[in-house]
């Protein structure tokens, strides 16, 4: 199909004929990018950033500019913003924004430098990406990203980023997660630690020299929308439990993702939804809200009491070896003992090609279908299955590293993986030298997040979302090593090219803290605050966090059906209806008070829940780690519905009462060809 | 396992504060000293009362949230996060007390909760490379040996918890200003500031109140990343080497 700007739609627009959701949502007009560029692929980046208008340097430092969160995305942000001399005000709930979950990466980076002569490419990178995201991903964000990839890698090294080096003392680089070239650049297992703290100290430096003002502990509770715009935050000192009120020119969303919603995750205890939820009451749609990324690799769950979920680098899976008992008796034998011929090398055998490095979503639900069937290992835990049955199943597969430790010696394997060793060692007991790990998957990553433009825009006029938040760059799965690049290339490269075409409009007519829609703002904040104080129930914020978790996890986590994601939905519009009325939060407002900053979160997150659940139930197809039953191949394997689906699922905000509104933005893919994965 | 707490209790940051003494039971040695504190908290909030006050967020080792005073010792018996030490370091029928970080410039802002911005303070006062987003030059065009690209990577774990503070009986920050110090100085990228950084730290860390290093040790005992101590030689070396060149 030929476009006006000369390139050739290579995808029909899809037509959706399923309608699982009906009676859950209403149907809402059809969304387009109205800043999405054209012409060329390779030329739009390059050619947009002229095209923005320009802010004269004396007229920055009358623009205002608030950015809540200091991740890989939020900090560099306020780092880059500072030093082009707008006056920035930066918010984290952490007591240093060196702390924000971006640190806990461990993986790397990826970036098209071509370092290795092995055929990598902008255009590689992008293809790699797009089909990594099994087609769900909007291609000309991708794009850029992949452009700019090669410039995050040189602005890091001259940060003083420690990257690993080889003799010469160039940069090294490795291979990732199914991808065929070396283009992921890696400071051992804590690439984001180093990338975070690089750009924590570029903007600490931005808070020396004046131009960006941080407050830590502080939390946004909402944003305020006056007279259409994003004009600012109503944020709660965590400390004091002062409110107040932050007003601005423009205000940047870059909190990070919702993973927690599943209470068990690889995310910080204190990751959250709330400043993107309270921004998508305001207005803002919340795009593939159900897109959830599960990692293969995590240490399983050991009991009720467990508050997170620990993630074992995936390299692990270049030379261990997964495998569970043929004979599910076998499950409870000492490993050592179980004879070759009665292992199930499920992977090697299921998927010869690729083996153990399967892509993520591959290898989590082959685990899954093993413990299913009663093959897995480790302690048995208590589930209750959709029909309020009680089971008890093994969750857990082993990572075996005996092979390898013949083949390097345990010299070899330790100098190799001897952090994660201990780190395993450490939380279950037990010696991996010895026995093979257990490992199963988490979840880790969410690939959903609020809708937002070409020039990272949501909906609402001065509100723009960056990094983990926002929904653009990874469609319905995130490659390894991407989620690195994307934050760092929104916070750094992208951002402040756009939104100074935003800011060429202002200064904006100043507002006060007298206009009705900041006091409409902050008074329904304070209401909400005294509300969770004033329920006076019998259940704690964590015990509805954790019943949450578990309905999402068990409708909503791996694997979802028609049934189950009904069942779910009237599971959440329950617990939301005993949360309000059966809360205990102790304690006052005027101190720092950690149960009530737990309460307003769950509240948030439970409101998110039936929204994934809606969002899943809508999307009858099976793409990324969104795995439909009914949509599956006759070998078991994810059956994606191009001509029904091939859209961004964007979400209104239907009312406290109201039905969710989707509006569906079409995905045009030109310079790419839509094609059905296969790893066999 | 059953235990007895006894845990700092402190309203806020002006109230005083006393040690309480708790009991839990039914902890499971899998669990990690923090989970067992959530243990805690739930029966407090359902005693109705206040529950502890506590740091942490990653709760995998990385991002230095989490703090606590072990029977005297920071993050406990473990070189280890608390986050990262489980109940299987203690047994049946311990009595554990539990304080938050000591030293001055950390002040208590309630319960188990000190503020430790003096360390960002430290940061802004020289503890990067200035280079603005877009002007820096092609990543291989300075090369980096891989023996100080190895050892600036080795001390730039650091993880901010303040750990070597809290386990100094002088207060000192030297450890974690080292670390820096270290892992800037060794790439090439972060010579031209060397000596005004060594300089300007190491001012902000006496304005801040931290105390000197008298070479006992503690720290690198106390780290969780077991930062070696010859950082702090580092620290002295250059700046001694600042105050040649007449800084």
């Amino acid at each position: 199909m030929a476009l006006l700007d000369g390139t050739t739609q290579t995808n029909q627009p899809p037509v959706q004929v399923s309608d699982d959701a009906a009676g859950y949502y209403t149907l809402g007009a059809p969304l387009v990018d109205p800043v999405a560029p054209t012409g060329p692929i390779k030329d739009r980046w390059t050619n947009r950033k002229f095209e923005n208008r320009l802010v004269n340097p004396a007229n920055r430092r009358k623009l205002d500019i608030i950015i809540v969160g200091t991740g890989l995305a939020g900090g560099a942000a306020a780092a880059t913003l500072g030093e082009a001399g707008y006056n920035v005000k930066s918010f984290c709930y952490q007591d240093s924004p060196r702390r924000a979950h971006s640190i806990a990466a461990q993986g790397g980076i990826n970036a098209a430098k071509n370092y290795k002569e092995d055929g990598d490419s902008v255009h590689r990178l992008f293809y790699d990406t797009v089909k990594g995201g099994d087609y769900r991903a909007r291609e000309n964000n991708v794009y850029r990203l992949a452009e700019v990839s090669a410039n995050i890698i040189d602005q890091c090294v001259a940060q003083g980023v420690p990257f690993a080096r080889e003799y010469g003392g160039l940069l090294d680089n490795r291979s990732f997660g199914g991808v065929q070239v070396s283009r992921t650049f890696y400071a051992r297992g804590q690439t984001g630690q180093q990338l975070l703290i690089g750009a924590y100290q570029a903007m600490e430096r931005q808070v020396a020299a004046g131009t960006v003002e941080q407050f830590t502990r502080h939390e946004m509770l909402e944003l305020i929308v006056a007279d259409g715009k994003a004009r600012g935050i109503i944020a709660r000192d965590l400390v004091t439990g002062e409110v107040s009120t932050h007003l601005a020119d423009v205000v940047v969303l870059a909190s990070g993702g919702y993973g927690n919603v599943f209470y068990l995750s690889t995310n910080a205890m204190g990751s959250n939804v709330t400043a993107a939820w309270r921004a998508h009451r305001k207005g803002a749609y919340m795009a593939n809200p159900c897109y959830t990324q599960i990692h293969p690799t995590c240490i399983p769950v050991s009991g009720d009491h467990q508050s997170k979920l620990t993630l074992m680098s995936e390299s692990l899976r270049n030379d261990g070896r997964i495998w569970v008992p043929k004979n599910p008796e076998d499950a409870e034998k000492d490993p050592r003992d179980i004879p070759e011929e009665d292992r199930d090398y499920y992977l090697e055998r299921i998927y010869p090609a690729f083996g153990n490095l399967v892509p993520r979503d591959i290898a989590s639900r082959a685990a899954k279908y093993q413990c299913d069937a009663g093959k897995g290992v480790g302690p048995a835990v208590r589930e209750v299955d959709e029909e309020g049955n009680e089971k008890f199943v093994r969750r857990g597969v082993y990572l075996d590293f005996a092979e390898a430790i013949e083949r390097f010696g345990l010299d070899g394997v330790k100098e190799k993986y001897d952090n994660l060793f201990d780190m395993y060692a450490r939380i279950t007991g037990e010696n991996p030298y010895e026995t093979p790990m257990r490992i199963y998957p988490a979840v880790h990553y969410v690939m959903g997040g609020l809708w937002v433009d070409y020039h990272l825009q949501s909906n609402v006029e001065g509100l723009f979302v960056t990094g983990e938040a926002n929904f653009s760059d990874h469609g319905a799965n995130r490659l390894g090593a991407s989620a690195l690049m994307q934050g760092l290339a929104d916070g750094y490269f992208v951002l402040p090219n756009t939104i100074r075409d935003y800011l060429a409009d202002g200064p904006f007519e100043k507002i006060d803290e007298s206009h009705p829609d900041v006091v409409a703002a902050r008074t329904e904040t304070e209401e909400r605050i005294n509300k969770f104080l004033s329920i006076g129930g019998t259940r704690s914020a964590d015990s509805f966090h954790k019943e949450l978790g578990r309905i999402m996890w068990e409708y909503c986590g791996m694997e979802r059906t028609e049934t189950g994601l009904k069942k779910a939905i009237g599971l959440i519009q329950d617990l939301k209806k005993e949360f309000w009325s059966n809360l205990k939060v102790l304690g006052t407002a005027d101190t720092l008070n950690q149960s009530l900053e737990k309460a307003g979160r769950v509240a948030d997150f439970i409101e998110l829940g039936e929204l994934m659940c809606i969002d899943a139930l809508n999307r009858r197809e099976s793409c990324g780690g969104h795995f439909r039953a009914e949509s599956q191949t006759e070998d078991g394997e994810a059956l994606r519905h191009d001509d029904e689906f091939a859209y961004v699922a964007a979400w209104e905000f239907g009312g406290e009462d109201g039905q969710p509104v989707l509006h569906k933005e079409d995905l045009i893919y030109t310079a790419i060809e839509m094609k059905q994965r296969s790893y066999k | 396992m059953n235990l007895t707490l006894k845990i700092w209790r402190q309203k806020d940051a002006t109230s005083a504060g006393a040690l309480a003494t708790y009991q839990v039971k039914d902890i499971s040695p899998d669990m990690s000293f923090l989970e067992m504190l959530d243990e805690l908290n739930e029966q407090l909030n359902e005693q109705g009362e206040d529950p502890v006050a506590f740091d942490s967020d990653c709760r995998e080792g990385i991002c230095g949230t989490c703090s606590l005073m072990i029977n005297g010792q920071a993050h406990g018996p473990e070189v280890t996060t608390t986050c990262q030490l489980h109940m299987r370091s203690f047994k049946d029928g311990d009595t554990i007390t539990i304080e938050p970080w000591r030293a001055d410039p950390f002040p208590v802002l309630k319960d188990l909760v000190v503020d430790r911005s003096a360390l960002d303070r430290m940061i802004q006062a020289g503890g990067f490379i200035s280079v603005n987003t877009g002007s820096a030059p092609e990543a291989n065009s300075v090369p980096a040996p891989r023996d100080k690209a190895m050892r600036a990577f080795n001390v730039a774990t650091c993880i901010g918890c303040g750990a070597c503070v809290a386990a100094c009986p002088n207060g000192s920050a030297s450890l974690f200003l080292g670390a820096k110090i270290t892992a800037l100085g060794e790439l090439p990228q972060g010579q031209p500031e060397r000596w005004t950084r060594v300089v300007d730290m190491v001012g902000q860390h006496d304005h801040e109140g931290f105390g000197g290093c008298t070479n006992i040790g503690e720290c690198t005992a106390a780290c969780p990343k077991e930062i070696p101590l010859d950082v702090i030689s580092q620290l002295n070396k250059d700046l001694r080497t600042a105050m040649k060149h007449g800084l």
